[in-house]
């Protein structure tokens, strides 16, 4: 871009799109709990519905809070711009209403969020959209799933429910030689650990309920685009390459270049089908991501004792966290997130179903539920809960079998996470 | 490979010293780029002068069009180019040509469009150039507005912006 000073993360994650409100002077970024926003004369609101300046409508589609957010999380990817909505699964929706026709067809890492899974593999195949689920740690097996109709390639890079990481530049790779864009969620990594568009990754999903906003009060996703993908390279993208009729004819990639994708993603899918992010839900996110790097540090840290801990406990069987040396995943890490593989992980139990259930209801520190990326830590056995509505096979094929416990390890004092867990294994 | 990336002191000088633009390739059709972009700046006070032969003695946004850069009377000080990387070259030469006359100081290609041969011509006739941007993407980056649809501004500061030019 330009001959410009570049800053570090650490600075990004609390000045970048925060800049001082240009009226008052107001150093923190106001919440702008507004719906609406007054139109300088007919002719601006022309303007801005056509979108041919730069301004606020209507809080369904911008805001100026969210668009702090936004902008700051576009600049923690090293991407060119980001769209908010109201959680991860609705940031997925718009990602690929832009990106899908009815009857068209991505391919999908079967390692991925519960949540994902069922979005992806029922309810968007009432779209229309269809989704082949595959075994993500071979990116041979995206090349063969990939199809004349297919889209897109969707992974997360440090996979749910844990323990994961995929080869980021080799899925890059067949994607690039199919002429389509990779989608990476990087929730569990969040772009302090992993920088998913540095490994030619297109677009890039969060929850921002998770680490970046931190505090677990929050709910929020976005998609960001790196700028990078060339729209134009094949008819297999008419939503950005051709006459939009939402617009009165307005081609959304020639018009806006390397951030057409996101105002597509925000004009027409944002616009048509609301899933807004709230103004205080993107200030509380806004205030997280301001500590997100000593966050993760502190994650990573006690992330590690504790998978440390339970490898040697005699009633864990296995162990599944790629900071550990004898993890298979453990140089893919070192590569991709050599800060360390975020701190959600999962451990098998001996005794199955019964033995799993038996620890989530013995721990008093760890709490049962079902999110991750708190300060607090977080158990929960995905068997009997996220990935309940999958069949026993598909549970073992995304890691979430009836042995298996997932932790978000939080930010406590990592002896007391380490106790608490003894005792409940050893009820 | 030619070095495309511009400070932002440079595009801010330009962007902030520039009175009037003439906008090589504008359309009279509303939903085009050219035509955005030609709203857009006069909308910051820019006069901006439409050239365009197919649509020359008619007014896009209540603008006279003139046919060539020769035909519009009076003095612009950049020629915005809305046209393919290869007829950008005939255009710089002809702003190169009319520089003195016309007190042209800057030629700028839009995004997309770029032309070393005409780039390197132009820099020896002493006339900036900036190849492959869009000022009104680059006004709203550099002047607070570009953020509010959520693209990455590049900036960075603890001062209060300016919000108009």
């Amino acid at each position: 871009m330009s001959k410009e000073k570049t800053y570090g993360i650490e600075t990004q994650a609390i000045h970048a799109g925060a800049h001082p409100d240009p009226v008052t002077g107001a150093r923190n970024t106001p919440i702008y709990q507004t719906t609406s926003y007054v139109f300088e004369n007919a002719d601006h609101a022309a303007d801005l519905f056509n979108l041919q300046t730069f301004g606020f409508i209507y809080s369904r589609i911008t805001n100026p809070t969210v668009a702090t957010l936004e902008e700051r999380l576009a600049t923690l990817e090293g991407g060119r711009a980001a769209c908010c909505a109201g959680s991860g699964h609705a940031a997925q929706f718009l990602a690929f209403f832009t990106l899908l026709e009815p009857g068209d067809h991505f391919v999908a890492s079967r390692n991925l969020y519960g949540g994902s899974l069922t979005q992806f593999g029922i309810s968007f195949k009432r779209l229309g959209w269809n989704c082949t689920f595959v075994d993500p740690t071979d990116p041979n097996n995206f090349k063969e799933a990939i199809t004349p109709k297919t889209k897109a390639l969707f992974i997360e890079p440090l996979a749910n429910p844990g323990g994961i990481v995929l080869d980021l530049e080799a899925i890059s790779a067949v994607a690039k030689d199919a002429s389509i864009p990779v989608i990476a969620d990087n929730t569990m990594a969040t772009p302090y650990l992993c920088k998913p568009f540095e490994w030619g990754i297109d677009l890039v999903t969060h929850s921002t309920t998770k680490f970046l906003a931190g505090h677990g009060t929050s709910m929020g996703g976005a998609v960001i685009e790196s700028g990078k993908f060339d729209w134009n390279q094949n008819d297999k993208f008419p939503s950005m390459t051709t006459p939009d009729d939402a617009y009165h004819g307005l081609t959304f990639y020639e018009t806006f270049g390397d951030f057409g994708f996101t105002m597509k993603a925000r004009a027409v899918a944002l616009r048509d089908f609301g899933p807004a992010l709230s103004p205080t839900n993107a200030f509380n996110t806004i205030t997280g991501i301001e500590t997100l790097p000593i966050r993760m540090d502190r994650h990573v840290e006690n992330a590690q004792k504790v998978a440390e801990f339970l490898i040697n406990h005699k009633a864990v069987s296995w162990v599944s966290y790629a900071g550990l040396p004898d993890s298979p995943f453990h140089d893919l890490a070192k590569k991709y997130m050599p800060k360390g593989p975020g701190s959600v992980f999962t451990f098998g139990v001996k005794g199955g179903y019964e033995a799993g259930v038996k620890v989530v209801e013995g721990v008093n520190l760890f709490s049962h539920l079902a999110n991750i990326g708190d300060t607090r830590s977080l158990i929960i056995h995905p068997a009997s809960t996220t990935h309940r509505q999958l069949s026993e096979e598909q549970q073992i094929a995304s890691g979430a079998g009836p042995d298996v416990l997932r932790l978000s390890v939080g930010l406590e004092t990592a002896d007391d996470l380490i106790r608490d867990l003894d005792e409940a294994l050893n009820l | 490979m030619t070095d495309l990336s511009y400070s932002d002191e440079l595009i801010c000088k330009i962007l902030t010293e520039t009175q009037t633009i003439a906008m090589v390739g504008a359309s009279p059709k509303w939903e085009r780029p050219s035509n955005f972009v030609l709203k857009y700046m006069l909308g910051k006070d820019y006069k901006v002068i439409p050239v365009n032969p197919g649509q020359v003695g008619k007014e896009i946004l209540k603008q006279t069009v003139y046919g060539d850069l020769d035909s519009i009377p009076g003095k612009f000080d950049m020629v915005d180019i809305f046209r393919s990387s290869a007829a950008a070259g005939p255009i710089v030469d002809k702003a190169i040509e009319l520089k003195d006359e016309k007190g042209i100081k800057i030629i700028w290609m839009q995004l997309g469009v770029q032309n070393d041969e005409a780039a390197a011509k132009a820099k020896a006739a002493g006339l900036t150039v900036i190849m492959d941007r869009c000022p009104k993407i680059e006004y709203g980056r550099l002047f607070n507005e570009l953020g509010w649809c959520g693209v990455n501004t590049g900036v960075i500061s603890s001062k209060r912006p300016a919000t108009r030019r």
